[in-house]
């Protein structure tokens, strides 16, 4: 009895997250027919593609036992600067690749305050989090930029085949950060320094490296969302991108990933964003009112935890 | 009451943890007014005894009588209320509040509304207490300005103010110089006048000589003795100290040395380590010996590039090192078992395999991608050879004995064919079954030409494992023995600090 109790609590901790999910799909279908068609599962998925990969880059943060509280400045001016350069003429892949590496160069900034001034994750990126934004405002003057070349707006809206370019996008950052955190020394390093830093750096892994690694991740991430948020809706507001790092966050904890580092994935990341994504859209088919969809979504979030919690 | 009711009473007090009789049957008695020194090697009894005392740990049986009067002492608060105040060796004063906060903490005079703090008559009774030290420090200092033996003050002046009768000092002089331990020796000739009764625990035996009426020595776990401090020689104390027979579980076959592998001169740290020089060779197994807070810990971490060396020099196989960081180590075909494993060793939510291949990444990866066939399969040769007992490679760490995630570590280095292993307390927490093993390891790879730099504060091994072996006190190397003229006995006394065997 013990042990088939022991055994379903295992069942529970490896699909739990999965079969929920199904139940909330299951449920949402009965309640609403026009939540399983085609046209709206392309919809949610595409609505989550941006929240999906900048929960990537915070995924491989939380699993050093790290935060990242900057992610939404940082796509916010990293999107600013790209699309002042594409109106300035600036060739789309070269102002794609500026983008980038402003967001890669404020997540190293981060990875070198935390690592080296030794200042927690925490109040390192919520420094960053005003700076970037108050930078974001100054180049714009708070004001957006409108009007994007075509060729760049294909990230956002262009599709190939039946397939939308932003869900293949978000599908190929997954796959490779899937593989990179789960089949290289790289990834079993970042789980090693979550579990145990001081262990890991006896056992000779470069730490600080390592760690300011998943933070430059994080931020050339952002950035990567940003083009494709900024491609979608053809313009660039200096205020995009705020509080997405609380979405990120929690899609990261209801995919199960500890707080405290080392445990967890991006399997279960993925599960998250797409029960928070589901789940808004299915309050918005069933007409909840916008005022109550964030209590549901934060009940959500804190029932997902105590069931980690409870099964772990 | 009588004069000559002791004030303290333990008797027959036992105390087992799983696997190991911390205490056996041990009488403990403390007079009023009295200074009683508690001795004996590391895991001899002294703390669990303590802890007893303070509540922190209930015996499996024995009584205590506190003057004269049976009592129970089931918590912490039980101890205080008695008047028991106990002073560890890590000082415990929280860094961000004043002396007077520290002092009064969780006893706040309470001012005319509930819940409120009488400022005014919180710094003026520690103001009170302070004086009745001597001591010359502010109520209103934050206890992070303090000196180590100013905070050591502050702690007594704590225990005072709970109207200790009795109070056990844990280690108080280790951080202490020597200045400063006669401030604190002249502070417990007042509380002892004063009719406080100490107890003192102390490695350092010249201390007890000085300050101390009685001594208890504890070995094993049990009472051996108490007497009166003046019928006492140091050489009679270490005796009984260390006074046990060796058993016969150490076969030694000696190995062939082969050339140095590691010379060490004048290696200082700035904090723990005062010139340290010795040599290792291939195929040698250095033992070094010492209490706890002697240095070796500092040394093999130095030596690890774990903290850096601030003067001296390191050549590994004759060559200089600049080892920085324990990357650089590794390059340079060192490893380290450190001490504790569960801090510094172990991932303990990650599975066996992981545990074994993750120092030598580079053996079981192409390009960055992890081959499983290649990691398995080293972490199978290693769980093979090392007779890792585990159902599996993917087993969670977590749930292997102590003995077997010690071997795991063991063998993690392994996978590297270091040149130097060092190993910080090998055994501890090991069962005698595992022990044996990793003693054969440490002597199979000391065949295969390793150096082998072993700390060990369990004496028996150090003599049983050991070619030759290095005693440090206070951060400096105190002796040098070889493996046929060293004993128990000569060891204590270098490792206490006497000076009987300076280097040979």
């Amino acid at each position: 009895m013990a042990a088939q109790t022991s055994q379903f609590r295992d069942y529970l901790r490896r699909y739990g997250l999965m079969l929920s999910f199904l139940l909330l799909c299951l449920a949402l279908t009965l309640l609403s027919d026009r939540f399983l068609t085609v046209n709206n599962m392309v919809n949610v998925l595409r609505q989550s593609t941006i929240n999906g990969i900048i929960a990537i880059g915070m995924t491989y943060v939380i699993l050093t036992a790290g935060i990242d509280l900057s992610v939404g400045a940082i796509l916010a001016l990293s999107a600013v600067v790209t699309a002042d350069m594409l109106q300035g003429g600036t060739a789309v892949p070269l102002a794609i690749l500026i983008g980038l590496g402003i967001g890669g160069a404020m997540g190293l900034i981060n990875g070198l305050i935390i690592t080296k001034a030794h200042v927690p994750p925490f109040v390192a990126t919520l420094g960053m989090m005003t700076i970037a934004r108050g930078l974001t405002l100054t180049y714009t003057e708070g004001r957006p930029i409108t009007g994007l070349p075509d060729g760049f707006r294909a990230l956002g809206t262009g599709s190939v085949g039946p397939v939308p370019v932003p869900i293949l996008l978000a599908a190929a950052t997954f796959i490779i950060g899937y593989i990179l955190l789960t089949r290289t020394a790289l990834g079993q390093f970042i789980f090693a320094i979550g579990n145990n830093p001081t262990a890991a750096r006896f056992a000779g892994i470069s730490v600080n490296r390592t760690i300011t690694f998943v933070y430059v991740l994080a931020g050339a991430l952002s950035a990567l969302a940003g083009m494709i948020l900024i491609a979608r809706l053809d313009s660039a507001q200096p205020t995009a991108g705020t509080a997405y790092e609380f979405d990120a966050i929690a899609a990261v904890v209801v995919g199960g990933t500890s707080f405290a580092g080392g445990q967890g994935g991006l399997g279960g990341t993925l599960v998250g964003v797409l029960i928070i994504a589901v789940l808004n859209n299915g309050l918005n088919l069933l007409n909840v009112s916008s005022f109550y969809q964030p209590v549901v979504t934060g009940v959500v979030i804190a029932v997902a935890l105590l069931l980690h919690r409870a099964l772990r | 009451m009588s004069e000559t009711t002791p004030i303290l009473r333990m008797s027959g007090i036992s105390k087992s943890f799983p696997g190991v009789k911390a205490l056996q049957e041990v009488h403990f008695e403390v007079a009023r007014g009295e200074i009683h020194a508690l001795v004996g090697e590391n895991g001899a009894g002294k703390s669990t005894l303590m802890k007893i005392l303070t509540g922190a740990y209930r015996p499996d049986s024995g009584q205590i009588a506190w003057h004269g009067r049976p009592v129970t002492i089931a918590s912490p608060s039980d101890s205080q209320t008695l008047g028991i105040s106990m002073i560890h060796q890590e000082l415990s004063l929280l860094p961000y509040l004043t002396v007077g906060q520290n002092i009064f903490l969780g006893r706040e005079p309470q001012g005319r509304l509930p819940g409120f703090i009488n400022w005014q008559a919180l710094y003026a009774q520690a103001q009170e207490l302070l004086e009745r030290l001597s001591l010359d420090v502010k109520p209103r200092a934050e206890a992070r300005e303090l000196s180590i033996a100013q905070q050591q003050m502050v702690e007594v002046a704590k225990a005072l103010s709970l109207q200790a009768d009795l109070i056990a000092m844990d280690e108080p002089t280790s951080s202490l110089t020597d200045v400063e331990t006669e401030v604190l020796f002249t502070m417990m000739r007042a509380l002892k006048a004063q009719g406080v009764a100490i107890v003192f625990i102390s490695h350092r035996l010249e201390e007890v000589f000085e300050i101390t009426d009685r001594v208890t020595v504890l070995r094993d776990g049990r009472h051996i003795d108490t007497r009166p401090t003046s019928d006492l020689t140091r050489d009679k104390i270490v005796e009984l100290m260390v006074g046990r027979e060796l058993g016969n579980i150490y076969p030694y076959h000696p190995t062939e040395q082969r050339d140095l592998v590691l010379e060490v001169s004048d290696l200082c740290d700035g904090r723990e380590l005062k010139n340290v020089s010795f040599q290792l060779h291939g195929g040698e197994i250095l033992g070094i010996a010492g209490l706890i807070g002697a240095g070796r810990t500092a040394l093999a971490e130095t030596l690890f590039g774990i903290r850096p060396a601030t003067g001296g020099h390191i050549k590994l196989a004759g060559q200089p090192s600049k080892i920085r960081s324990p990357k650089q180590a590794i390059q340079h075909g060192l490893g380290f078992v450190p001490e504790d494993r569960k801090q510094q060793g172990l991932f303990l939510n990650m599975a066996v395999r992981e545990n074994i291949t993750m120092s030598g990444m580079g053996l079981v990866t192409n390009a960055g991608f992890v081959d499983n066939k290649k990691a398995n399969g080293l972490a199978q040769k290693f769980v093979e050879k090392l007779d890792v007992r585990t159902p599996n490679l993917r087993q969670n760490i977590r749930n292997l004995s102590g003995g077997n995630q010690q071997k795991v570590i063991i063998a993690r280095w392994l996978t590297l064919s270091p040149r130097i292993l060092i190993l910080d307390e090998p055994t501890r927490g090991v069962d005698v079954g595992a022990k044996a093993e990793i003693h054969a390891l440490m002597r199979q790879l000391a065949e295969q030409g390793v150096g082998v730099l072993m700390i060990s504060s369990e004496l028996p091994e150090v003599l049983g494992v050991s070619d030759r072996i290095l005693v440090m006190h206070e951060g400096r190397i105190t002796g040098e023995l070889s493996r046929d003229e060293a004993t128990q006995d000569q060891i204590m006394v270098a490792a206490t600090g006497g000076v009987e065997n300076v280097v040979k």
